[in-house]
């Protein structure tokens, strides 16, 4: 039991847990509502998954950037740049010789993610730039590129096989749930079954020991922007499928946050070390959960913000270990006042 | 006489599955140094964390000047009037000395700082300490000595009664030590209370009116230094007879008879230039040599740390390409480095997982490790080494220096190398623990494998290498096999005398 306690999936997914219990309470059950039209599952949990699968996509990236105490705030930017190459190609505006083709249009988006990524670890792992200023750099030119390529329009498309990406069912449930479930086992395949896990973590907590112990600490921060470049890139595909365009403007906008957000309710350090992929899904969830019922419960736009700061506040403090040893020493101290007279 | 100014009393320090401090007493006199000794793991630390406020005691009184004190944070006992040094130097390198010396208690003109008078204030404490240097350059360009006495001019400078030094001398020169004595009489003088950490026990002797010695958490006793003889406080702090740790076998140190197992041919990196030298199977190789007379850069030169920009690497007779330290290790080269702390250690992670790292990169990120398998050999390099620690799941910052150095030794021995270099492997460590180290060197050796051993110590070097390369200005300029092998033919050789 001590051990199961003791796991870093532990609290967040309590936190979740909670969330969602106070959740259905207040909203009377609705909230656990779940109906069948048409072969398909409807309801607030189901839009949760298929909403949050972006978030634990990028969240599954984002952690092992973090892991190696770095970041990667251009995702969003890459979101666009994915978003705009995808339907532009589906569109015909671009490479028309390929008739539109969904499949290779995905790939190639992938693979301009890829090399975003690429760009991202390059700057970091050669030139040693701060991952922060590094990538500050793609989430700034990032838009920019997305807008060259979809020539400034909000790139509209009519392809059915593409809106599935977003909007399709299998098995009765939405299929960008099983995008993330797929990108999440093979994140989880990556660092369990092989020693690339432990190796993030080593090089996260101390690069030059890491070095010297003949881990490629170059080699893999470039393995690592270019698998957050990917991932950035299928949540961009995501998004766009679910608005049937690319709209650069505001494709991934300060999705970053919500992604580093959902990274650090899992409990993964922001400064690296341990990290957990498993962990940092279940933060995305929450940050998902949290949005969703805000607009349920009808908070009015304007305060929506405000109502998601401070339940993150409140979440962030129920994770933080220095918080609750403050909070056990007063309680402590209290106790220890009332008890010294008798002494 | 009797003018005690900190009594601490049945101090008790418990982490969880450790006893750090059973019962433990100490007390300090105004006007006195008093060498607070045990080997790692004893509880020196501990204690001087409970006094400082770092850590609470579970049990157990402090008492200053008479009135019980429980320091919760530093900077209570700040108040108390114990100021701290500790070994690492903990100022900011990126501010200027007299920002050092005063931040966090600046002076003030009105609103504003009034850097003139810190600036002066700075000059004339530092004359003190016979600094006379520009206060307002960044620390980082003084050397750690100096820098030490900034610290300790800081601290002195709070007002303080008590001063702790935690192995103040361990970076620093014969001359800087003497120096750094100078200071604590000085302090002494002027009846400050001073607690002198350290594991040279000869520095103990010269400065110490007193020494109170822990072995296992616990208190062994209060000496007077001139009626307890060097060889029975070692005793005392290790428990058992020092001459069975003494005995470390001789290697022979044959010119001829070796066969080589590595030859580096005019190696270069940004270092070092045009290094030549040849390490024989089963020798135990010294590089001496003076704080950066480049015996540190042949090491990170053969292990691939540094790139080598020029200059072949001859393993067992073939040329090799070792380019980084990956290179070295499939290579079967080992290597310790000298900070520990900056380039040994993964702090967070686990003493297992620090065991297997390096094995891990030698099999290649695909063919995992199992946890069973890493359990097995931590478990048995645990033993093998005589690491104290509760758990193979303790993360490894948790331990005592002596105990790092073992777990990276076993890092190395994990791998199971044809060459081990170990940097300073002794540095910061007891009598006790380097004795071990020595221990295991030498039979490493005898088993076949090649070592570089690399000290400061020139007693030390003496005792464990069969061959010695000796370096000055970061060339090689002598080679000593077996029996040529003193301390004075080394010193004389770095000295810039002829030839022995």
């Amino acid at each position: 039991m001590k051990k199961l306690t003791q796991k870093m999936e532990f609290k967040p997914f309590c936190v979740l847990v909670a969330i969602i219990l106070i959740c259905g309470v207040i909203s009377g059950g609705d909230f656990f509502k779940i109906t069948i039209v048409e072969g398909h599952f409807y309801g607030r949990l189901i839009d949760i998954l298929r909403n949050g699968s972006r978030y634990a996509i990028l969240a599954a990236g984002m952690t092992m950037a973090l892991g190696t105490g770095g970041t990667d705030i251009s995702v969003g930017s890459v979101m666009a740049i994915a978003g705009a190459i995808a339907c532009s190609i589906v569109d015909g505006r671009i490479l028309g010789g390929l008739n539109g083709n969904v499949f290779v249009a995905v790939l190639i988006a992938l693979l301009a993610g890829a090399l975003c990524g690429a760009w991202n670890g390059f700057m970091i792992a050669k030139l040693k730039v701060q991952p922060m200023v590094a990538t500050m750099i793609l989430l700034t030119a990032g838009r920019g590129i997305a807008q060259l390529i979809a020539d400034g329009k909000i790139v509209t498309i009519t392809s059915e096989a593409y809106y599935n990406i977003s909007g399709g069912y299998i098995l009765g449930l939405p299929v960008p749930m099983f995008i993330a479930v797929g990108v999440v086992i093979l994140f989880l395949l990556l660092t369990r079954s092989t020693a690339f896990g432990i190796q993030v973590e080593a090089i996260g907590v101390n690069p030059g020991s890491s070095r010297l112990a003949g881990i490629k600490v170059e080699r893999n921060l470039w393995i690592i922007y270019i698998l957050c470049g990917i991932t950035a890139a299928l949540a961009g595909l995501i998004e766009s499928a679910g608005i049937k365009g690319a709209d650069c403007n505001n494709c991934g906008l300060m999705i970053e946050m919500d992604g580093i957000l959902a990274v650090a309710i899992g409990g993964t350090s922001l400064a690296g070390g341990r990290f957990s992929i498993i962990s940092s899904v279940i933060g995305a969830l929450i940050v998902q959960t949290i949005s969703t019922t805000i607009y349920a419960f009808g908070v009015a736009p304007e305060l929506t913000r405000v109502a998601k700061a401070v339940i993150v506040i409140v979440v962030c403090l129920i994770q933080s270990q220095a918080f609750l040893t403050q909070v056990k020493k007063i309680r402590i101290g209290k106790a220890g006042k009332k008890e010294a007279p008798a002494v | 006489m009797e003018n005690t100014i900190l009594r601490m009393e049945h101090i008790y320090k418990e982490y969880p599955g450790v006893k750090a401090l059973n019962d433990v007493a100490f007390s300090l006199r105004a006007g006195e140094i008093h060498a607070l000794l045990g080997e790692n793991g004893a509880g020196k630390s501990t204690l001087i964390k409970v006094l400082t406020g770092v850590e609470s005691k579970n049990a157990g009184t402090i008492e200053m000047d008479g009135k019980e004190i429980s320091p919760k944070r530093p900077v209570d006992a700040q108040n108390a009037g114990i100021s701290t040094v500790y070994q690492e130097v903990n100022l900011c390198p990126d501010l200027s000395v007299a920002e050092n010396v005063f931040i966090g208690r600046e002076l003030r003109k009105g609103m504003r700082i009034d850097w003139k008078r810190i600036h002066e204030k700075t000059r004339e404490l530092l004359k003190d300490f016979g600094l006379s240097i520009n206060v307002e350059e960044r620390l980082d360009n003084y050397s750690v000595a100096v820098q030490q006495m900034i610290a300790i001019a800081r601290a002195v400078d709070v007002k303080a009664k008590v001063l702790i030094l935690d192995e103040p001398t361990s970076s620093l020169s014969a001359q800087e030590v003497k120096r750094l004595f100078d200071i604590m009489r000085m302090l002494r003088e002027r009846g400050m209370g001073i607690i002198f950490v350290t594991h040279f026990l000869d520095q103990v002797y010269e400065v110490s009116d007193r020494i109170t010695v822990l072995r296992n958490g616990t208190y062994i006793g209060t000496y007077d230094a001139d009626k307890l003889p060097m060889i029975e406080l070692v005793g005392k702090m290790i428990g058992k007879d020092y001459e069975s740790l003494e005995a470390i076998p001789k290697l022979s140190g044959d010119r001829e008879n070796v066969e080589e197992l590595l030859r580096i041919e005019n190696g270069t990196t940004g270092a070092i230039t045009d290094i030549s030298l040849s390490i024989g199977r089963g020798e135990v190789t010294g590089f001496s040599g003076l704080l950066g007379s480049g015996r540190s850069e042949t090491a990170r030169l053969i292990f691939g740390a540094d790139r080598m920009t020029s200059g072949r690497t001859v393993m067992e007779g073939k040329e090799e390409s070792i380019r980084n330290p990956l290179d070295a290790i499939l290579h079967d080269i080992a290597f310790c480095p000298e900070d520990r702390k900056k380039e040994g250690i993964v702090g967070d992670l686990t003493i297992r997982e620090n065991i297997v790292i390096a094995l891990q990169s030698k099999r290649g990120v695909l063919h995992k490790i199992s946890r069973k398998e890493a359990d097995e050999i931590a478990e048995r390099l645990i033993k093998e080494l005589a690491i104290k620690t509760p758990s193979a799941d303790q993360k490894i910052k948790n331990l005592s220096g002596g105990n790092q150095q073992k777990v990276l030794l076993a890092r190395w021995l994990a791998t199971d190398p044809k060459l081990l270099i170990l940097d300073e492997p002794t540095r910061g460590i007891d009598v006790g623990a380097k004795a071990e180290i020595q221990k295991i060197v030498v039979e490493l050796a005898k088993k076949g494998m090649s070592c570089v051993f690399i000290s400061s110590e020139l007693e030390e070097m003496e005792r464990c290498c069969s061959k010695m390369f000796v370096l000055r200005n970061k060339k090689i300029v002598g080679e000593l096999y077996g029996e040529e092998i003193s301390q004075s033919a080394i010193m004389r050789l770095i000295a810039g005398e002829e030839n022995v």
